[in-house]
């Protein structure tokens, strides 16, 4: 079945990327890490904010920078002042979203360039954001029970190991390996070289999940520049195109869905690929960028991107295929468990990620073979939102 | 990490500061908002609180899909018809997932933890499962409770006296795990 | 339904916040502490002077962290309000008359209390300087700036 009515006929380009640095907590301002990011990536597109014709903002709940209507007041920061403003958020899938809809804006034709930032400030509150995520629990018949954060991450992990019969072990090699990867990244907030016993030794939050298989809290800052085709090719030997985007929000009733497999994930990206024109996935996607804020989120989300077997993406993560030298390296960025979890800016630092990737900028970070097309994937709102961007070099 | 060996290329931008740092700044404002909220529970959801207080767990069923779900909603959100035909399911259930969790919301550890869990009651269609606690169970270690909780399990619900109830969801205190169904 | 039995459930929302003044923020702080100034950011290619002081030129984009000034904290009335009731709806008496001060030498300004003048003698467009506490109260916080006076009723200013 056709997800989608046609296919957009205006190519849309990512022609640059910047990031602020990843951390626990920063003196500077959200306005500040913003421009920090969206500067950087105007400098590296060559291009200068009174070219850029609109700005989306990606930021997740205001209760986080604590600043009501907080995309208003990111404005000056993400280079919005006088330009048409758009506020992008779906919960933790608002990074991905934010180029969703940036590309929205230019594949309409409504404009050529549009830069899209995303900022997080979660030091702000106290005395833990979680204060503010208690709010996605139903007030009358989730909150009386005392719940927290890592109540549906856990429950979500453990139903996924009893549905196919996973050890911890299997998920805590996630977190050995994204914060292995994040030691070649220079926004990194927590990267680390361990081992699955460090990972394994650290304090159980909540059981299955350890301290060491959470990402951290973090604020900072992302940023990248979209421009229509012939504005790209005038601009940069090197685009890396948008060729596919899906996005999908499953039921509110967070009890009433499948824990152990995320369909709404599936359905995002087939619809991606199918704008993508991708019909073997495995195949055609070279490096993968999946979301990350646990451990077993990682493996989760392969799985509903269709880029492993039900059930099986710990074989493959211990076989070694997910290694940034492996045959479909994931989160080569160091992930939300390495770099940091700024939530928003995390989702656009994957798609900055690709974007250097791709265009073989990578460095340290770097994933051989001349990857073509990459994948990039964000999760969030009540445990229900896919959001996905498919991105390649043709 | 040296930012010359990877991209952005370029030294990042950003002023991290230590919790010490973060919290004797002077310039820094800090603010206590009160934040106080009074939250319709709407037609389904009184119904079923109401139901809680008597002792008695509700759910609805959609005329059209035929599914049954707790707690209730006035209307199906697949089908987008009313779910108003009540009905009154055991107190039984199974254990879909569970967590063994040690900390607050504000990260403060547990000695005692709580066991949260997704409860699929009987008489419900499959996969309708919502939040509640397991408890009734001895030991405070993971492995303790591992032995005596599992995914599968079948749990039936322990209640406030009757004259304590007031009609809220922690009318039920948790579920306890049974050996066998009733 | 018998609506009778709609229920009302409270709760609240647990959070309190800190939030930093960001380093611009630090700065134009700092110097009014120490100094009883006002530092500002200055866009020599916009021809805008920031306050409070922004890191960067909102309009052109320009990195201004190394383009700082101060001037004098005093200004003009741009636009004012009486206000009779506190927050809570209580009456105030005397009631507090509240500007907008536009700062002299920037494109921008300050909100303060008006002081040290009679409210039919408020005009619009009216002089000011800010009312500093004594150095020594300082602590690098907005309430350094304790209100602003009409500038013919302070004593001759010294200017720093």
């Amino acid at each position: 079945m056709s997800l989608i009515r046609r296919k957009p006929q205006r190519r849309v380009a990512i022609i640059g990327a910047g990031l602020s640095l990843f951390m626990r907590r920063a003196l500077d301002t959200g306005k500040e890490l913003s421009y920090y990011a969206a500067s950087q990536a105007l400098d590296a597109a060559g291009v200068r904010r009174k070219d850029i014709q609109a700005v989306v903002m990606a930021t997740a709940p205001d209760a986080f920078d604590g600043v009501h209507m907080k995309g208003e007041w990111l404005l000056d920061g993400a280079g919005g002042v006088g330009k048409p403003y758009l506020r992008a958020y779906v919960g933790g899938g608002s990074g991905v979203f934010s180029i969703i809809s940036g590309w929205m804006m230019v594949a309409s034709g409504l404009f050529d360039l549009v830069l899209v930032v995303a900022e997080e400030k979660m030091s702000s509150c106290q005395p833990h954001p979680q204060g503010a995520f208690l709010t996605i629990f139903d007030h009358i018949i989730e909150r009386p029970l005392g719940p927290n954060l890592l109540w549906i991450f856990s429950l979500e992990q453990q139903r996924y190991m009893a549905a196919y019969g996973i050890q911890n072990e299997d998920i805590a090699l996630v977190s050995v390996k994204n914060k292995h990867n994040a030691l070649a990244h220079p926004a990194a907030q927590v990267a680390a070289q361990l081992t699955v016993k460090d990972v394994l030794d650290s304090e159980v939050v909540a059981w299955p999940v350890h301290r060491l298989m959470v990402s951290p809290i973090s604020d900072g800052a992302a940023a990248v520049v979209l421009a229509s085709e012939h504005v790209a090719q005038r601009l940069t030997d090197h685009p890396i195109w948008i060729q596919g985007v899906g996005w999908c929000l499953d039921t509110s009733y967070w009890g009433n869905r499948d824990l152990a497999y995320p369909r709404y994930v599936e359905q995002a990206a087939r619809m991606a690929y199918e704008m993508a024109g991708i019909t073997e996935p495995r195949r055609q996607i070279h490096v993968a960028e999946p979301y990350d804020p646990f451990a077993y989120k990682e493996l989760h989300h392969l799985e509903g991107l269709q880029l492993a077997d039900r059930g099986k993406a710990p074989d493959d993560l211990a076989g070694g295929r997910f290694d940034r030298g492996g045959e479909l390296p994931t989160c080569p960025s160091g992930g939300l468990m390495g770099v940091g979890n700024p939530i928003a800016a995390a989702g656009l630092m994957k798609i900055c990620e690709l974007f250097w990737q791709l265009r073989g900028e990578a460095g340290a970070r770097q994933v051989p073979g001349n990857p073509e097309r990459g994948l990039a994937q964000a999760w969030g709102d009540l445990m229900q939102v896919g959001t996905v961007a498919v991105l390649g070099v043709r | 990490m040296d930012p010359r060996q990877a991209p952005p290329y370029v030294p990042l931008r950003g002023h991290p500061l230590t919790d010490d740092e973060f919290r004797e700044r002077e310039a820094s404002t800090a603010w206590a908002p009160r934040l106080e909220y009074a939250w319709d529970a709407g037609i389904a959801i009184s119904r079923f609180l109401e139901g809680l207080g008597q002792g008695a767990i509700y759910g609805v069923r959609c005329r059209r899909c035929g599914r049954t779900v707790t707690p209730p909603r006035a209307f199906c959100e697949l089908d987008f018809k009313p779910m108003d035909e009540w009905v009154k399911l055991p107190e039984t259930g199974t254990i879909n997932t569970f967590s063994i969790c040690y900390v607050t919301w504000d990260m403060k550890p547990l000695r005692v933890p709580q066991i949260p869990a997704v409860i699929e009651i009987d008489g419900t269609s499959p996969r309708v499962g919502f939040l509640h606690l397991v408890g009734g169970v001895r030991g405070r270690t993971v492995d303790q409770i591992r032995r005596q909780v599992r995914v599968g399990m079948p749990v039936r619900a322990v209640w406030k006296p009757p004259a304590k109830r007031e009609g809220a969801i922690t009318d039920i205190l948790y579920f306890a795990p049974v050996r066998k169904r009733a | 339904m018998n609506l009778t039995h709609a229920r009302v459930w409270r709760g609240t929302m647990p959070v309190q916040y800190l939030y930093t003044a960001g380093v611009a923020g630090e700065r134009f702080f700092q110097t009014l502490r120490r100094r009883g100034v006002l530092a500002v950011t200055r866009c020599a290619e916009c021809q805008v002077t920031y306050l409070p002081p922004r890191l960067y030129c909102e309009r052109c984009f320009a990195d201004l962290s190394q383009a700082w000034a101060e001037v004098a904290p005093g200004g003009r009335v741009h636009t004012y309000t009486v206000v009779c009731e506190d927050q809570d709806g209580h009456p105030l008496d005397p009631p507090q008359v509240v500007a907008f001060v536009r700062i002299d030498g920037t494109d921008g300004g300050l909100i303060g209390r008006l002081l040290r003048v009679r409210l039919q003698d408020v005009r619009v467009e009216m002089p000011v300087d800010a009312v500093l506490a004594p150095p020594r109260r300082r602590r690098g916080r907005m309430d350094d700036i304790v209100g602003f006076a009409p500038r013919r009723a302070l004593p001759r200013r010294r200017t720093p």
